[in-house]
């Protein structure tokens, strides 16, 4: 479903081109479950940004579900975004003044959904990730831990096959990071890719299919067998 | 995404930065509030003089002596002019074209008004009868100068109603005597208050035969002739009368200036007219610095709320979303402004209206809706570079750090 082949980014840091990706080939099959990781500055950021399409290659070709994504326009590819991937990021970025279930309908309402339809839904996410109460909190009246299930309802609302997870427990206690981990492993179970960058190797080991890279080259490609 | 959807986001925005928001609002209503008031002045003074002219009389043609022409400098210039003054006889015989109704010769001076102790100086008009029905005067007391022979003088007045306060206090004055100049005359009525018209107060004047006023001040001049025109279609079919006339009897020169009413009027209602939409004009220079104001806080929203578009960006809005959101904000912000600014300025106008109850002053239509067009537009104008420079931020520089 996913087919890197010999992407490269290169960055104009000072005037000087940095290599953040050189030609990572990579190839995920749905319902995969993948971890990267890596040292600060290997590229998995970059490479995550990327496969989400917030970024653009500076070679190489992408194709998502067999279709060249690399070559559409920037209308395009938020369509793209809005209907296949969601987001998880480390500090969740939430809208301040939205509450969590406005912010929870946030991609549905820029895709035209409507009102009644989008609230069914945010309710439904609320509720499944033990936020029932919460619904009209702000993002500054929620903890952290329920900051970033709001998230992940966020990411999820639009049924996309793809979650992109940007070191989602980094900043959570372990207890909190243990809740969002299992809310998203569920939703591997039920079919969603996860692609998840991390620095914790005991987080890392759980996936499957676990990416080193190490100078903007996947360095070790390991599969688990699953126990 | 849905327009009321667009609209809610934005609401909540504003909501989220309720002092810039409130700040915004009122620079913009201040805008909007100061073209209604500017305007509704200048279309109250408007409204002022055409409401005069029109008290004037209606279908009014105005004859005066003397031409404005360009004449040359060398010597015998002068002399070589004649200048030929309007006499009772040229007004009498206008009075034969067709299309005229009525004609009321006019000799005005000024002299001493006196009665027992008393007296005053007034400006003393010297007409006919006519005159009365010309200028829609009101008569209080008594009659107006009876109709008869305008050459023959009468030693009868008719007194303004200052003028006959001054004089006779709370006694009759029909009947009685007064001296205007070295000569008496008779009071015959008195005119009802009309107070100013264009500066000149008939309440004050003492109207007499033009035979006498000319005898009174040893002159056989007309300072000017009022001329009624039996209707407005009419008006130019006198006017070309008039002009024949008078150039049949002052040997076929042309030497007065014939001006209708209306010509008068236009003139001044363009003048004013032109003064409304100048100091409107001045008015809507602050809408424009309003608009540069939105434009200011928008930026400094868009740097502020750098994340904010990254994550929105992320969760696949696609730029133009992501502009029409901005634009949402500014249309929202400079609407609600407009409104207040429209709310602002009808106060204002009913405040100079309790002070200043002469003038009428009312904000013309098309400034309200032009101020309001003009607040929301450049709302939406100075937004176009803020929400543009958010539509192209990237996303990854966006979201990084915290």
């Amino acid at each position: 479903m996913i087919s890197l082949d010999r992407i490269s980014r290169v960055f104009q840091v000072g005037g000087q081109p940095v290599q953040a990706l050189r030609g990572v080939t990579l190839k995920m099959e749905p319902g995969e479950y993948v971890s990267l990781m890596g040292p600060s500055g290997s590229g998995k950021s970059t490479l995550l940004n990327i496969v989400g399409l917030l970024d653009r290659a500076s070679n190489g070709t992408y194709l998502l579900d067999g279709k060249d994504v690399t070559a559409l326009s920037d209308e395009e590819q938020a369509r793209v975004r809005r209907e296949k991937i969601g987001f998880v990021f480390q500090f969740f970025h939430l809208v301040p003044r939205l509450s969590a279930l406005q912010n929870i309908e946030l991609p549905m309402s820029l895709a035209g959904a409507s009102a009644p339809e989008r609230h069914a839904r945010a309710v439904e996410l609320l509720n499944a990730y033990g936020l029932g109460e919460r619904a009209g909190h702000r993002p500054d009246q929620l903890s952290g831990g329920q900051r970033q299930r709001v998230a992940i309802a966020r990411a999820t609302v639009m049924h996309p096959a793809i979650l992109l997870a940007d070191e989602p427990t980094g900043n959570l206690d372990r207890a909190s990071g243990k809740e969002v981990v299992k809310i998203l492993e569920d939703l591997h179970e039920s079919g969603v890719t996860l692609l998840l960058v991390t620095h914790d190797p005991e987080l890392g080991r759980r996936a499957q299919r676990q990416l080193h890279m190490v100078d903007g080259a996947i360095a070790e490609d390991l599969r688990a067998t699953r126990a | 995404m849905k327009p009321i959807d667009v609209l809610r986001f934005a609401w909540i925005s504003l909501r989220g930065y309720p002092a810039r928001t409130l700040l915004m609002t009122v620079a913009m209503a201040i805008g909007v509030a100061a073209v209604l008031i500017f305007t509704a002045l200048g279309e109250g003074a408007r409204r002022y003089v055409v409401d005069q002219f029109s008290a004037l009389g209606t279908n009014l043609i105005i004859v005066f002596p003397g031409r404005s022409e360009t004449a040359g400098t060398g010597p015998g210039m002068f002399l070589g002019q004649t200048p030929r003054d309007l006499t009772l006889d040229d007004a009498l015989a206008l009075a034969r074209s067709r299309a005229v109704r009525r004609v009321a010769p006019l000799a005005v001076g000024s002299a001493l008004v006196s009665f027992g102790g008393r007296n005053r100086e007034a400006p003393v008009i010297g007409t006919t009868a006519e005159w009365e029905a010309i200028r829609n005067m009101q008569v209080a007391h008594g009659v107006f100068l009876p109709p008869g022979d305008p050459h023959a003088p009468s030693p009868v007045c008719v007194i303004g109603a200052t003028v006959r306060d001054e004089l006779f206090g709370t006694a009759p004055a029909l009947g009685q005597f007064v001296r205007i100049g070295d000569r008496r005359f008779r009071v015959i009525g008195v005119l009802a208050t009309q107070g100013q018209h264009m500066g000149f107060n008939t309440d004050e004047m003492v109207v007499v035969p033009v035979a006498s006023a000319q005898a009174l001040y040893n002159i056989n001049t007309l300072l000017r002739i009022l001329i009624e025109a039996r209707s407005r279609d009419e008006l130019d079919a006198a006017k070309r009368d008039i002009t024949r006339i008078i150039r049949d009897r002052h040997q076929g020169e042309l030497d007065v200036t014939v001006v209708t009413q209306d010509a008068v009027l236009a003139t001044f209602d363009r003048v004013l007219t032109a003064l409304t939409l100048a100091v409107g004009g001045i008015a809507a220079v602050s809408l424009g610095v309003a608009g540069i104001l939105i434009m200011n806080v928008m930026l400094i929203a868009v740097s502020q709320r750098t994340r904010e578009i990254g994550l929105l960006k992320a969760v696949g809005a696609a730029p133009r979303q992501i502009r029409l959101l901005f634009f949402g904000e500014a249309v929202l912000l400079s609407s609600i402004g407009a409104a207040l600014g429209v709310v602002l300025g009808l106060a204002g106008n009913l405040v100079i209206l309790r002070v200043y109850p002469v003038l009428p002053v009312t904000t013309p239509a098309w400034a309200a809706v032009a101020a309001v067009a003009t607040a929301v537009i450049t709302g939406i104008a100075f937004s176009i570079m803020p929400a543009r420079r958010a539509a192209r931020l990237d996303p990854v520089l966006a979201l990084s750090g915290r």
